[in-house]
């Protein structure tokens, strides 16, 4: 017979002022097998936890049931406090008599009567209680960053300093990410990469960072603390243990007439490249696409077609044959920081749900540029030398429009959010363009302007101001070549006059988006996201960095548009959460997840077609001479997020989840 | 429905309709609080040079409900209905519908502000296909002309375009015209009750 | 192939030639023009500009009347009249208030199995044999191809081409051996109704168009709307008053276009009912004339 105690809770007024907790107390403790009931004022104070106590070992109770607020508030200190007595902690409920009784009703007969009801339910439960302990699982402690741009850096850079390692793997050439395309920065207009460079060497030289470039993420096993993930080195076709980064390969390539990716298109390079001078790694890669070599084995050609690279490299550091390769790594935590990739101003787009601008001309008139290819024209290091050039003729504009909004906030073409970014670095641009071409006209077509970070809204005023940029708050028709001019079609809505220019330049401000293939990623991760692809947070507001697979965190724009210093601070969140985990050689879970009893599971697995985290695992079960007699599911402790949903569908009744098994919930139910 | 809010701004009683901005609600089934004023209808439409109120004022000043200023307003009647603010609305909103609504209630209940030509123009459309289930064009001009005034206009060109045939000088009326007036009967009927 | 035919008001009297040069050029392609029996006007601006079910009521008439003659597409080849019927079948699709509406006043029975189809439409749908049958050499002929308002648009009503970019008749100019010109005014309104009740915005927004035309190098405008080319045929004259485009502009029917390339008669296909003269471009062909060309008001 069980001997459970009951304590019902006034907490101050909150729950007496409604329902009569002392009739609550008596009524409870006429139940079979409640041997021991009362009430109290303050059950989660010093003397409430000490009655409770105290009832535990005066009266051998094997069973507590504490009526007060929800267990979200108290049940970690309840359970402690019956540990403390020596009762197995998850032989202790509460049964919720605030946010589920008292707060929500006035009628203190009906209410009284409904906390006798909840009382109830939980003291018939609690009978079927086992106890259970806490599950420790090892955690290895390294940590795996994926993507190599500024958040990635940050991540890598802040574990390393907590003193574990980490694997930072990046699949363009080069860490950098879209932060080393800038060419410089707001709100101080700091060059970008003069701030970015040193962290990029920072990585290569730091002794816990091990750097993969030029790699993927192929599979992720595993759960929090133990995950294995098999990641593909990509060919370069040189090999990275010879290069010295000379730089002769480059020099001497024939095929010099590629349009360069880091240069969005605006300036060229060669078949063997590095993306930039200051790559990290500085070792080129071979582009197969566009080798002569590569091109002649595709069609067959017997001969080699050209290795002037190989020809004049001192390291004989060549090698055409390269393939690529696995490696695999045993990881406790991942960090995503994939980061973004611009709306196409093009008529193509990736993804059905987009259109794009016919109105301005689907990217086909060539002045027509957007915000990162204005980036590489205003870049020192950039394809015109940091002068503000016309792509089409090369000659200096002298009037430029800006148009915000190109994409984001038009539900129209498919994306309803704000990108955050664009009003700051449009109002950027327009400071470039005037230290650069001290008297070109910028004028900025926006909605409206959102500058809400430290020091933004000065920055903005600064270009209305001391750059004087032209602001007209409307949108633009459409625009169309005139000439040698693109004709602007706008209105100035605060005048209500239509606007027409004749521009030299347009520069779209496109919307941030996630990175193409993330959704693969995601599902290799087991981490949702939005119909725009951006990774989900745990949650919003309290839960920024997590996601809702644990050891799984999330920095930087891959989880929303977002800008560098509020990257680079969620890199370090994630850094913390990641050092945090590592603080401890084993990880603790709460035992309330799913279990299989194996005798009478049949091994249909429909728990593991169910289960939204990947938790069942299938488990061939031997006789003595090691023949087998059934393949059963069973359920990881890492990786379980007790949800339930297996119990809810195996048709043998062997899920069950602990804490909440059938016998425990017909109980609770028949009691009312 | 809530009393006509411009009622309140200048002090007279309010007056016995539904607010204009649920009228057009129902009449469409479209919200003007989608808009967010970006201008880009009035940036291609092209009338906006001839416009006293440009297309996305006409839509401020449904969202604030000003009755007066909006079906007194003449740009109501100088929509083209090109649908080029239709097709570029980043909300997917529809002005020209919205344009359509006021030009509907404002005959209803303010006749006195519909532009005599273009009242004359469409009156004496409507009454053509009424009369004979198709426009008789001859008779539109000159129907057009007598409720219009402008007698003279485009007189010249009579000879020259009977001259190329393209004048005919006989109505043939439809064979179904009685359907045709029970249509334009029925649609009276079942027109926004206010 | 057989396909429902609406003419439209304007097809039979100021845009004879557009009906004449249709039916010429169907017979050539073999497509079989069945008019609508007894349909009525589509209601044009002046019904979505009074009354909103009118404007789908009567639209909505004239293609139960095509159900009824088991008909499954219905060619307007007046843009006004296809954009006025094409908005009638989306609204009884998608507004379920105006639906109930206009069944209970048509009596019911509809059932909004009627496609409708521009010439723009029906065309490309023959570039092909255009191409084939095209004898008579347009190469050379610069094509500006005016789409004007309604032809494409709103996307969703039309759902055909591109609704800022479009390329359809530039297909079908092409297809004749003409050169379509790139230029920029091809989708903006020429003013519509207005030209009687407005003149002077017609003339404006025809001159613009004109302007464009010539920039771009074209010699000819192709049009798809009686509208349209009354705008810029009969107007034509007030706005070359203005200046600003050099000499006249002919303004053809793309039915006009297209007969001209199979080798029809150019009487027949109306040539000589314009205001602009288009003898200037017969000449380039050396096309008969069997009827003095009427007098113009140039």
């Amino acid at each position: 017979m069980s001997r459970i105690g009951v304590f019902i809770c006034h907490c101050g007024e909150n729950i007496d002022r409604t329902v009569d907790c002392s009739r609550v107390a008596q009524t409870l403790g006429e139940l079979p097998g409640v041997v021991h009931s009362v009430d109290y004022k303050y059950m989660c104070s010093d003397p409430g936890q000490a009655l409770i106590k105290q009832a535990i070992q005066e009266k051998g109770l094997d069973g507590v049931v504490v009526g007060a607020c929800s267990p979200h508030m108290h049940e970690k200190t309840f359970r402690k406090a019956a540990a403390g007595a020596g009762l197995n902690p998850f032989l202790c409920e509460m049964a919720n008599l605030r946010e589920h009784c008292s707060w929500i009703h006035e009628d203190r007969e009906r209410a009284t009567r409904k906390a006798v009801d909840l009382g109830r339910f939980i003291v018939e439960k609690i009978k079927f209680n086992r106890p259970l302990s806490t599950i420790f699982i090892p955690v290895e402690r390294r940590a795996l960053v994926i993507g190599g741009g500024i958040a990635g850096i940050q991540a890598a850079l802040d574990i390393a300093d907590g003193g574990r390692e980490v694997i930072l793997v990046e699949k363009e050439p080069s860490i950098g990410g879209h932060m080393s395309q800038l060419s410089e920065t707001f709100p101080t207009l700091d060059c970008s990469q003069c701030i970015l460079t040193p962290r990029m060497v920072e990585v290569a030289q730091n002794p816990r960072i091990k750097l993969l470039a030029y790699s993927e993420v192929e599979s992720v096993e595993g759960y929090i603390g133990n995950f294995q993930v098999k990641i593909r080195r990509k060919a370069r076709y040189v090999d990275e243990t010879k290069c010295n980064g000379c730089g002769e390969c480059q020099t001497n390539c024939p095929n010099k007439k590629i349009p360069g990716e880091f240069d969005q298109g605006l300036g060229m390079r060669t078949a063997i490249y590095v993306p930039f001078p200051q790559a990290v790694p500085n070792i080129p890669v071979i582009d197969r696409a566009n080798c002569a070599l590569f091109r002649g084995r595709a069609k067959g050609v017997k001969k080699v077609v050209c290795n002037k690279c190989a020809e004049v490299c001192g390291r004989k550091a060549i090698d055409f044959d390269q393939q690529d390769t696995f490696v695999t790594e045993n990881v406790g935590a991942i960090v995503v920081a994939t980061g973004y990739q611009l709306y196409s101003i093009g008529k193509k787009q990736d993804s059905e749900m987009l259109r794009g601008y016919g109105e301005y001309g689907y990217g086909a008139i060539p002045d027509v540029i957007d915000g990162l290819q204005f980036e590489r024209l205003a870049s020192a290091s950039g394809p015109t030398g940091g002068k503000i050039l016309r792509p089409s003729d090369h000659k200096e504009p002298r009037t430029i429009v800006f148009l915000q909004c190109i994409g984001s906030r038009d539900p129209a073409k498919g994306i309803e959010y704000c990108s955050k970014i664009c009003c700051m670095y449009v109002a950027k641009h327009t400071m470039l363009f005037h230290h650069k071409v001290h008297d070109g006209k910028a004028i900025v077509f926006y909605m409206d302007i959102r500058a809400g970070g430290k020091g933004y809204d000065e920055f903005v005023r600064r270009a209305i101001e001391e750059s004087h940029a032209l602001y007209l708050r409307g949108r633009v028709s459409r625009m169309y070549r005139n000439g040698d001019t693109i004709r602007v079609h706008g209105v100035d809505t605060l005048s209500g006059e239509p606007v027409v220019i004749d521009a030299d330049m347009v520069v779209l401000a496109t919307a941030m988006r996630a990175q193409p293939g993330i959704a693969a990623l995601a599902q290799k991760l087991s981490v949702s996201y939005d119909q725009h692809g951006f990774l989900n947070e745990a949650h919003p507001k309290l839960r920024p960095v997590e996601t809702n697979t644990a050891g799984v965190f999330v920095a930087g724009a891959c989880q929303a548009p977002r800008d560098i210093p509020d990257s680079v601070a969620m890199a370090s969140a994630t850094a913390s959460k990641v050092l945090g985990l590592f603080s401890k050689e084993l990880l603790e879970r709460e035992p309330l997840i799913a279990r299989v009893d194996r005798l009478t599971c049949t091994g249909c697995f429909h728990c593991e077609r169910v289960c939204p985290y990947g938790a069942v695992e299938r488990l061939p079960l031997k006789d003595g001479k090691g023949r087998l007699i059934k393949i059963v599911a069973e359920v990881n402790q890492g990786v379980c997020q007790g949800c339930g949903t297996c119990q809810a569908t195996c048709p043998s009744k062997s899920a069950e989840l602990e804490g909440f098994t059938d016998e425990q919930i017909y109980a609770a139910v028949n009691a009312l | 429905m809530s009393a006509d809010s411009s009622a309140t701004q200048t002090g007279r009683p309010a007056v016995p309709f539904a607010s204009l901005l649920s009228q057009v609600r129902n009449a469409t089934g479209l919200d003007p609080a989608r808009c967010y004023q970006c201008g880009k209808c009035s940036a291609g439409c092209p009338m906006a040079a001839e416009m006293d109120v440009k297309t996305h004022e006409i839509i401020r000043l449904l969202q604030l409900d000003l009755r007066d200023r909006l079906l007194a307003a003449e740009s109501i009647w100088m929509c083209l209905t090109c649908e080029t603010c239709t097709t570029r609305c980043p909300n997917g909103f529809d002005p020209a519908v919205v344009i359509d609504a006021l030009r509907e209630i404002t005959l209803r209940e303010r006749p006195d502000r519909v532009p005599r030509n273009i009242g004359a123009f469409h009156s004496a459309f409507l009454r053509q296909i009424r009369t004979h289930g198709r426009v008789f064009e001859f008779g539109l001009v000159a129907s057009y002309k007598l409720r219009s005034g402008a007698l003279l206009a485009d007189v010249g060109a009579m000879p020259a375009m009977l001259a190329r045939g393209k004048l005919a000088l006989v109505p043939r009326r439809i064979e179904g015209i009685g359907e045709v007036r029970r249509i334009f009967d029925e649609c009276a009927k079942r027109e926004e009750p206010r | 192939m057989k396909i429902g035919y609406f003419p439209g008001c304007s097809l039979h009297a100021t845009a004879r030639e557009f009906d004449e040069s249709l039916r010429a050029v169907a017979a050539v392609l073999d497509i079989d023009l069945e008019e609508v029996q007894d349909w009525a006007c589509c209601g044009a601006s002046s019904a979505h500009a009074t009354s909103h079910v009118l404007s789908v009521a009567l639209p909505t008439r004239t293609l139960a009347l095509a159900e009824k003659q088991n008909l499954d597409r219905v060619l307007a080849p007046c843009a006004a009249c296809y954009n006025r019927l094409a908005t009638a079948r989306y609204a009884l699709n998608h507004d379920k208030k105006t639906a109930s509406q206009v069944q209970s006043i048509l009596g019911g029975g509809f059932n909004n199995s009627v496609g409708v189809v521009s010439i723009a439409q029906l065309l490309s749908e023959a570039t092909t044999e255009i191409r084939q049958k095209a004898k008579v050499p347009l190469s050379g002929w610069k094509v500006a191809c005016y789409y004007g308002c309604l032809l494409v648009r709103p996307p969703e009503v039309c759902g055909f081409d591109d609704a800022e970019v479009p390329s359809s008749l530039e297909s079908i100019v092409s297809a004749t051996g003409a050169t379509p010109v790139k230029w920029d005014m091809s989708l903006e309104c020429c003013g519509g109704g207005f030209s009687l009740s407005r003149t002077a915005s017609v003339v404006r927004l025809g001159r613009l168009i004109l302007q464009s035309a010539r920039n771009a190098g074209a010699q000819v405008i192709v049009v798809a709307c009686p509208m349209c080319h009354s705008n810029l045929d009969f107007r034509q004259k007030a706005m070359l008053e203005r200046g600003g485009f050099g000499d006249a502009m002919p303004i053809l029917f793309l039915s006009q276009l297209v007969g001209l390339s199979v080798g029809l008669d150019p009487i027949r296909l109306g040539l000589h009912r314009h205001f602009v003269s288009t003898q200037p471009l017969l000449d380039r062909i050396g096309a008969a004339k069997s009827q003095p060309e009427h007098r113009e008001q140039a």
